[in-house]
């Protein structure tokens, strides 16, 4: 049966081929500090995926080989408890490529799980490497943070933002990136983006001191932990409903599977993180996976990107990316 | 015993074109012209206000609706209270204001 998303492009005549490899999102690790509610991986304290140190290689090599992807987007999990996370930021940096790290904030208080170790060291790598931090704040508010990431988790980012500001970022001229990711708590959409960003610059500004250079918007999308929750309490066709009805073609058409590929941690190839976390994983005509130790672009480019009900969540009205809102 | 209001209900509100289509397209697009975009007020605004009025209205559709717009054009829980606070006050009040009127008959009424 064809899912609601192809449907709908079907029905609206758009088209969805993929323009470029731009980005490579890695996903290293499931392992995380913290379990949310509404996490699209089911990333917790108990998960145990990392990308081997063969894998880390061949990133690497793929960035060296392949110049026109300029864009290394690591995320988990917290991708910071992976063994090699340090070696793979100077890495793709020696390599002067823009690294993007998807800090989750608490971790540089709660450190690796296991050991307990704190890793507040980060702020000052992070500076000294040069990479854009892009960090989950649900909300400028503790009730509606801690209800989805857990009590004492707005205290504790608040505290982790003042020492990324310390160090400059967030800071206007400094050149150094922090971006604030805002998903809504529950099953509605996010308000339009820029009204969001004024209202979480002044909460954060005048309450807690804290800068930051933008807010993205996501959407939470309706699959795993969330999906589950949204079952759970009766409310998952309500969802899917007010996605569908608020599907915008011109969302549609800047989803960010068209500019970018996500490799689990296994090498497997796929069109997002979302795809990945359900199994999609892009195949060769042999029906064999696509990885990361096989890489080729321009096959890639050929591909059909894979799509189905979830996808819905990156076209409802502003766009959804990693990126933020997409119009 | 059925309840009168069902949240299922609420997709039906377009149903209310049944017997007088026109009537209800012509509301329908005067209150997407009113609550869908920004004017004088923003949306964010308008829902807020919206939302008082579904609480003094007591209308259970309306506030389930109203809560997800609320959020959805970025109100916050607190501002969210306070405009239900505005309706009770509203209520209170013109309870209050009738006390003149008792007062005026009473004043009639005594020797």
């Amino acid at each position: 049966m064809t899912d609601l998303f192809s449907r709908e492009l079907e029905r609206r005549g758009i088209a969805l081929p993929p323009r470029a490899v731009d980005t490579l999102q890695l996903n290293i690790t499931r392992r995380c500090n913290q379990a949310c509610r509404h996490c699209h991986v089911d990333a917790s304290p108990a998960r145990t995926e990392m990308l081997s140190a063969e894998g880390v290689a061949a990133c690497l090599d793929v960035l060296e080989r392949h110049p026109q992807i300029g864009t290394l987007d690591l995320t988990g999990g917290a991708p910071e408890l992976h063994p090699q996370f340090t070696q793979l930021v100077e890495g793709a940096r020696a390599l002067d490529r823009r690294v993007i790290v998807r800090h989750n904030l608490t971790v540089q208080f709660d450190g690796d799980p296991a050991t307990k170790q704190p890793m507040d060291h980060l702020p000052a790598f992070f500076a000294q490497q040069g990479v854009e931090v892009v960090s989950s704040l649900p909300y400028y508010q503790e009730y509606f943070t801690d209800a989805q990431r857990g009590s004492g988790v707005f205290s504790k980012s608040i505290e982790a933002l003042h020492r990324l500001n310390a160090v400059g970022y967030g800071v206007p001229g400094t050149g150094r990136v922090l971006s604030l990711v805002y998903n809504p708590v529950g099953p509605y959409l996010p308000a339009p983006q820029a009204s969001l960003e004024a209202d979480y610059r002044k909460a954060l500004e005048q309450q807690f001191d804290v800068q930051f250079t933008n807010l993205f918007t996501i959407t939470n999308m309706p699959i795993h932990r969330f999906r589950l929750h949204l079952e759970k309490s009766g409310q998952y066709a309500a969802y899917m409903d007010k996605l569908l009805a608020a599907f915008n073609p011109a969302a549609a058409g800047n989803v960010m599977c068209r500019d970018l590929i996500s490799v689990d941690h296994l090498g497997r190839l796929y069109d997002c993180d979302f795809n990945q976390q359900l199994g999609l994983h892009l195949q060769r005509d042999d029906g064999t996976p696509e990885t990361i130790f096989d890489f080729d672009p321009a096959r890639l480019l050929r591909r059909s990107i894979r799509l189905g009900d979830h996808c819905l969540g990156c076209s409802a009205g502003g766009g959804s990316s990693c990126g933020g809102a997409t119009v | 015993m059925s309840s009168y209001y069902e949240s299922e209900d609420l997709k039906k509100f377009g149903d209310i074109g049944r017997h007088a289509g026109p009537l209800a397209e012509e509301f329908f697009k005067y209150y997407g012209m009113v609550t869908g975009a920004d004017g004088a007020l923003t949306r964010r605004e308008k829902a807020l206000i919206a939302l008082a009025i579904s609480h003094s209205e007591k209308c259970p559709y309306c506030i389930d609706a109203y809560t997800t717009a609320c959020l959805e054009t970025g109100a916050n829980p607190e501002q969210m209270m306070e405009a239900v606070h505005v309706a009770a006050t509203m209520k209170a009040g013109i309870t209050l204001a009738h006390a003149i009127q008792m007062n005026n008959h009473l004043d009639k009424l005594v020797l």
